[in-house]
């Protein structure tokens, strides 16, 4: 097969080459207007358009037929829509970007965004954004929804711009680069908390895809696979990616926030301690 | 103060997550249909049943030329060595033991994806094996791709050996079409004899759509 034939989309979905399209344009229009002071340096934006590309490369070139065809692909395809691709977007920090278009929007189309940020705010409650989290991934790894999900092409991309979204959702809240000592971020506690506690029913529904005697998601049977490959070895490296890669990438989460929250403590202390001198002198 | 709150001095969300998390498996785990027919019930999953094809003959043949009929179409090739002929025999014996009336009704279609090794000719003494009803169709490996994927299933090709021979990757389900060509069961492998007469009987016995 041809280099564009790699590159070109299996499943065309102009909804989708649209959607990324519009994300780089908007941010490339912002990096270009913006003042130099807010806007981000080469390694944020190099982040920013790696996980974007990552994210459409899997939606959207040769990789998708791949996924569509066999089971551990899919795994792998899942794990950067929800995980890795989210995570190089939320670690790049585009808030500037946002707050840079926001600062367009007139009182009328704020007030139609309003709503918006309801659902939001009610989706990033710490207990609805976990639950979601992994309520998708056991909801589309439930095995007579997984196989409908393969079968109905709806369903396949309700599948994936789900595990997209929410994933967006949930590292944007773990990773949001404001501090909650001055904003309204979630606490540096809970979101480690919240790492911990996802990251154990994946291991759970990863090893016990692993260890399945059975076929559990026969789909992949159905559908044929994309080469001749031992259904045990593919469902072995798909519960193996379901298990251990999502499970890692809690732990490096747990990191970048302890470094944040050690980081913040030693400046925040530093404050503090300054604080009774300025107080003590003012009087 | 330290911004490194503890977990457990925030004990409320986190008994709420235990709470909606133990919610959700309940709710999963009332998520699985229910079932009157042995095969998977595909209505709506998929699009209906079109196709141009060639024929044994080498005549381009279209889901039109079967129309009324209730579509079996199953993927395969005919060097396989073991799974397309224990399916098309299943669904022989599966036809059999449908009422004398309905067994006129049914019409298998065997798409060969492997063009390459199947010509119109070896299709044709190939499906007769099967008896009377069997369709054998193929087409340019385009023409399939394009089917197979209308359909949510591939095929694939293992490198040959040295005497040519190679394996290929293909469904193992049937697709069943219904007179009017919509999709309405898949069929997976594993069902016995009697569990697709049945579902092949009731599919026959469906009013036809006024």
């Amino acid at each position: 097969m041809s280099a564009a034939g790699y590159l070109l989309p299996y499943d065309f979905s102009p909804l989708t080459v649209f959607s990324f399209a519009a994300v780089l344009g908007l941010y490339g229009i912002a990096l270009l207007r913006m003042p130099a002071a807010d806007r981000p340096g080469p390694i944020r934006i190099v982040t920013f358009v790696l996980g974007v590309m990552l994210c459409y490369a899997v939606m959207q070139t040769r990789f998708d037929y791949y996924s569509q065809y066999m089971f551990f692909v899919h795994r792998g395809q899942h794990l950067i829509l929800h995980h890795l691709g989210p995570i190089l977007i939320a670690l790049s920090n585009p808030l500037p970007i946002a707050r840079y278009w926001y600062g367009f929007a007139g009182p009328g189309s704020r007030r139609l965004l309003a709503p918006l940020g309801w659902l939001y705010r009610l989706l990033q409650q710490p207990a609805i954004a976990a639950f979601l989290f992994v309520g998708l991934i056991f909801f589309w790894l439930w095995p007579p929804i997984h196989f409908d999900a393969m079968l109905s092409r709806q369903l396949y991309w309700l599948m994936n711009w789900s595990m997209l979204l929410d994933g967006l959702l949930f590292w944007w809240l773990i990773l949001d680069s404001r501090s909650p000592a001055f904003s309204n971020a979630l606490g540096y506690g809970k979101r480690i908390l919240l790492l911990a506690l996802v990251a154990i029913p994946q291991m759970i529904l990863g090893a016990w895809i692993v260890f399945s005697r059975g076929m559990v998601y026969d789909v992949y049977e159905v559908c044929g696979r994309a080469w001749p490959m031992p259904p045990e070895t593919d469902q072995l490296l798909g519960g193996l990616l379901t298990w251990i890669p999502p499970a890692m990438m809690s732990i490096v989460g747990i990191l970048i926030i302890l470094r944040r929250a050690m980081h913040e403590d030693g400046g925040h202390s530093s404050r503090q301690s300054r604080q009774p001198i300025t107080e003590g002198s003012a009087p | 103060m330290m911004p490194l709150r503890l977990p457990l001095a925030r004990l409320r969300p986190a008994a709420l997550f235990v709470l909606v998390w133990s919610l959700s498996l309940i709710l999963t785990g009332c998520l699985g249909d229910e079932e009157n027919w042995h095969g998977k019930d595909i209505s709506g999953l998929m699009p209906e049943l079109e196709f141009t094809l060639t024929g044994t003959s080498g005549n381009p043949v279209t889901e039109t030329d079967s129309a009324g009929q209730i579509r079996l179409v199953y993927f395969g090739f005919t060097s396989c060595p073991d799974v397309c002929p224990a399916t098309l025999s299943g669904l022989r014996a599966a036809i059999k033991q449908m009422p004398d009336d309905l067994q006129g009704e049914v019409t298998t279609l065997f798409v060969s994806v492997d063009p390459n090794r199947d010509t119109p000719e070896r299709i044709a003494s190939y499906v007769n094996f099967f008896g009377q009803g069997v369709v054998g169709l193929t087409g340019e490996e385009a023409t399939l791709r394009a089917f197979t994927k209308r359909y949510r299933t591939t095929f694939g090709y293992d490198q040959p050996d040295a005497e040519g021979n190679y394996q290929v990757s293909h469904s193992a389900a049937v697709y069943v079409f219904d007179g009017d060509g919509d999709a309405r069961l898949l069929l997976r492998p594993g069902l016995t004899t009697e569990q697709i007469t049945e579902d092949l009987t009731a599919l026959a016995a469906e009013p036809a759509p006024s």
